[in-house]
């Protein structure tokens, strides 16, 4: 309920429009472009760059527009708590788009494998490949013909011995760590010790390339060392998406955070009231939900 | 409630002229005319594909249009009216109505608004032009099944997929927006329990939204990397399974059907109270009866997919949990015939789409109640007896409720009032119309004529004939709805503030039309 003397409505603005224009180039690029995957020479993927560019374009010259507009004290603590609010809605809608996939997991897990291998109550789908048996993580598919490659071994936790190698155990640690880092950050902000809060944002940027760093390398070794790939049936499809969606999260977290970074140190914004950062508190908490996933990623995709 | 407020004539600016007013604007009046608008349109356009339909059933045999054509009228005509027609108008109407109701100046991120708005022109362009597409647009009906959307779909449905991508963005951030909008632009004074009954059901509606519309999202997304990216999510030769994707798909879609009605439900709420002069029966009851809806359409999904194959346990579950929600609903139609009760009641055009709101949907609702009986579904199943069950609860539903909220706060808006007299009559060829078009699909339905097929055994003839004679009477009915709205927005007799006598809530205490910003400092609300 709002107690506010007055209400901050902007002027009428141009980038609504730029940027639902943008983004329609964007997807009618990426449909044309998927569509016309295996044709080479196809100009589809043009209007894709052309799309990424100006939306791109757009959404950076809006977030200025809102920056600028704050620094030159036009909106209201009403408005501070809308985007509050706004923010924590955007991450709930993230949470069910992340739940669609673990629940596809769950299920595939649960019911659809055992189920085609003979097992529980609508175990009758075995009859459609009767040799299959159900296995998790599943290195083989039902039907063995030449559209999948097989993997030679699983992602999932190697053992004790091996446990130093294992990328997503350094993949974990790195992601808590720069999850408690940013919120180092958020403290010394809080304290006003401006210095320090530059230090601890930097060190949360650079844990998030190494992670990056590191899930690329982990793609690497699956697709060259364990034959593992999207085309592998289930245990890849649900492997790589989740994962996948995931690291892009990471990138746009990292990328946030990054800019965050970048007005902290050139730009000096930011100061200890809770109102006069809310951009940097914003995507820290969109930090900590990626750092969530990935805990959730790490128990239901590696190791259970 | 009562209101004090402050005269506007200060205020810093008005419409700006031309085209650019549309384009640029972050005015919640103004965007909620463009949502409507835009609506009205999806509405003739799937309206007309409904019509190749029906067109095409009025007898049996093949008569007008090629089957694989016919298929994708009935694909279009589904999306269009799901995502183009009912979702838009509610939004359009939450933007005209929540900031006024709750005694703010406009929802509380004006440009995302706009943005959230023209996504859809975009997205519907997308869509539609897939018709042009090698191969023709969609083809797999509007709930698209895998493997029919993936292994046998035609090269349009990658479009298709980012098509409901950003239609799921925009929703999305629309969603946001008037949570935040109720939840911190609230006048001083107006507690939750004191928010008129159609904030409340968008406040429920806008939660879903941001609840399931991402999972529609994840849905499409594994279509499209099935398709083109070699995975096996809905492919059980690599171990997936389409019935993955229904679940999937219902998760999302029976919040959808929620999402669809619920705003109709606040309409319906407010119409009724006002012309039986008398407050609502049952606020409270209200409110919890649709909290109580809201949850329970997470846990009743796979009533969609009961001859599907799932375990004995599911069936079993979800036919239980889809007849609980007999209870709240039975509460909500309870209150509104409670409320009319000893009511002074007087019968406006509003008055009367409410009222057969009340009527039809309750119709629609006891079918339902009989397809969630999994024996019975058996029977019921993808018949079109579903076809007539849903239809009755969208068509005298959800688009009843959108008409009478039209002829209830149109004078508001526009600041005329319509013509009586024209708006009774385009209630009584809808009612006419409507019924005469679905009423006897329940009897070729239970007599187990299958829906999605463009031709049928002759048993089915002289129903589906009526059907079709119902069917363009609705559908020239709705010209006259065009007609009536257009006239009373270039003038007609000046409509009072107050409009009706006993209007209850904010929107009534300012002038109509209303200033182009409603409250430029909060009313207080007692």
């Amino acid at each position: 309920m709002s107690t506010y003397e007055k209400y901050y409505v902007p002027e009428q603005s141009r980038f609504p429009i730029y940027a639902a224009t943008s983004l329609f180039i964007l997807v009618m690029g990426a449909a044309s472009t998927i569509n016309a995957l295996g044709q080479p020479d196809s100009m589809a993927k043009y209007i894709l760059y052309a799309g990424l560019a100006s939306f791109g374009a757009t959404l950076f010259f809006w977030f200025r527009k809102v920056v600028q507009e704050h620094l030159a004290g036009l909106d209201s603590a009403q408005l501070n708590q809308s985007f509050v609010y706004g923010m924590a809605w955007f991450i709930f809608s993230e949470v069910m788009f992340f739940a669609a996939f673990f629940g596809a997991l769950f299920y595939v897990r649960t019911f659809s494998v055992p189920w085609l291998g003979g097992e529980g109550e609508k175990g009758l789908a075995n009859m459609l490949w009767e040799n299959f048996q159900s296995t998790w993580p599943l290195l083989t598919t039902p039907d063995l013909g030449a559209a999948y490659t097989v993997p030679e071994k699983s992602m999932s936790f190697p053992g004790w011995d091996k446990i130093l190698t294992w990328l997503p155990l350094w993949n974990t640690i790195v992601l808590l760590s720069s999850s408690v880092t940013v919120h180092m950050a958020h403290i010394n902000l809080k304290a006003a010790n401006k210095n320090k809060f530059n230090i601890w944002l930097g060190v949360t940027v650079s844990l998030a390339i190494f992670f990056v760093f590191l899930q690329a390398l982990e793609y690497y070794e699956a697709y060259e060392h364990y034959g593992l790939t999207l085309n592998s049936g289930i245990y890849g499809s649900t492997f790589f998406m989740l994962t996948g969606f995931h690291g892009f999260h990471v990138m746009m977290g990292g990328l946030m955070l990054s800019v965050m970074l970048i007005r902290s140190v050139f730009y000096n914004h930011f100061k200890p009231d809770p109102h006069e950062h809310f951009g940097f508190e914003a995507a820290s908490w969109y930090w900590h939900f990626v750092d969530v996933v990935w805990v959730m990623l790490f128990m239901f995709v590696y190791i259970l | 409630m009562s209101a004090v407020i402050e005269s506007h004539d200060d205020h810093h600016h008005g419409p700006a002229k031309g085209l650019t007013r549309w384009l640029f604007t972050t005015n919640h009046k103004d965007i909620g005319t463009l949502y409507l608008w835009f609506s009205f349109a999806m509405f003739l356009i799937g309206g007309a594909m409904a019509l190749v339909i029906r067109a095409e059933l009025f007898q049996p045999g093949m008569q007008i249009v090629e089957p694989e054509f016919y298929n994708q009228m009935l694909t279009l005509h589904g999306l269009i009216m799901v995502f183009g027609a009912v979702m838009p108008a509610f939004v359009g109407l939450a933007n005209w109505l929540v900031p006024m109701m709750v005694g703010a100046p406009d929802m509380a991120l004006p440009r995302m608004n706009n943005l959230s708005f023209w996504i859809l022109p975009f997205a519907f362009l997308m869509m539609l032009s897939s018709l042009f597409m090698e191969g023709g647009a969609p083809n797999f009906g509007w709930t698209f099944y895998a493997p029919l959307s993936t292994t046998y779909a035609p090269p349009s449905v990658t479009f298709f997929i980012f098509s409901v991508h950003i239609l799921g963005a925009s929703s999305i951030m629309g969603a946001i927006n008037v949570i935040v909008t109720i939840m911190n632009m609230r006048a001083p004074g107006m507690t939750l329990m004191k928010m008129p009954l159609f904030v409340w059901s968008w406040l429920i509606t806008a939660y879903l939204l941001i609840a399931v519309m991402p999972v529609l999202a994840g849905a499409v997304t594994m279509m499209l990397m099935d398709i083109h990216f070699g995975t096996s999510f809905f492919n059980a030769a690599g171990g997936g399974d389409p019935v993955l994707f229904q679940h999937i798909f219902w998760f999302f879609g029976h919040p959808e059907v929620y999402i669809m009605i619920l705003p109709a439900f606040g309409i319906v709420s407010h119409i009724i109270s006002t012309f039986s002069r008398k407050e609502l029966f049952g606020y409270s009851s209200m409110v919890w009866a649709m909290v109580s809806i809201a949850i329970l359409s997470f846990v009743v999904w796979a009533h969609h997919m009961f001859t599907v194959g799932m375990p004995l346990a599911a069936e079993l579950f979800f036919m239980w949990a889809t007849m609980l929600i007999a209870v709240p609903t039975g509460v909500k139609v309870f209150n509104w015939v409670a409320t009319m009760f000893r009511g002074s009641i007087t019968y406006e055009t509003p008055m009367l789409f409410a009222i057969a709101f009340v009527v039809l949907f309750t119709i629609g609702g006891f079918s339902g109640l009989m397809l969630a009986i999994t024996p019975a579904d058996f029977q019921y199943h993808d018949t079109y007896f579903v076809v007539a069950h849903f239809h009755y609860v969208l068509v005298p539903g959800a688009i009843f409720s959108i008409m009478a909220a039209v002829y209830y706060w149109l004078p508001k808006w526009c600041g005329n009032m319509y013509d009586e007299r024209l708006g009774r009559l385009h209630f009584w060829l809808s009612f006419i119309g409507v019924n005469v078009t679905f009423f006897p699909q329940h009897f070729i339905g239970l007599a187990g004529m299958p829906r999605r097929i463009p031709d049928y055994a002759l048993q089915f003839a002289d129903w589906n004939m009526v059907s079709t004679v119902g069917a363009f009477l609705f559908g020239a009915s709705q010209i006259l709805f065009l007609f009536i709205v257009v006239r009373t927005v270039m003038g007609g007799k000046k409509a009072t503030p107050e409009v009706w006598e006993g209007a209850q809530g904010l929107e009534w205490t300012v002038d109509s039309p209303p200033p182009y910003h409603t409250f430029s400092t909060p009313p207080e609300v007692k």
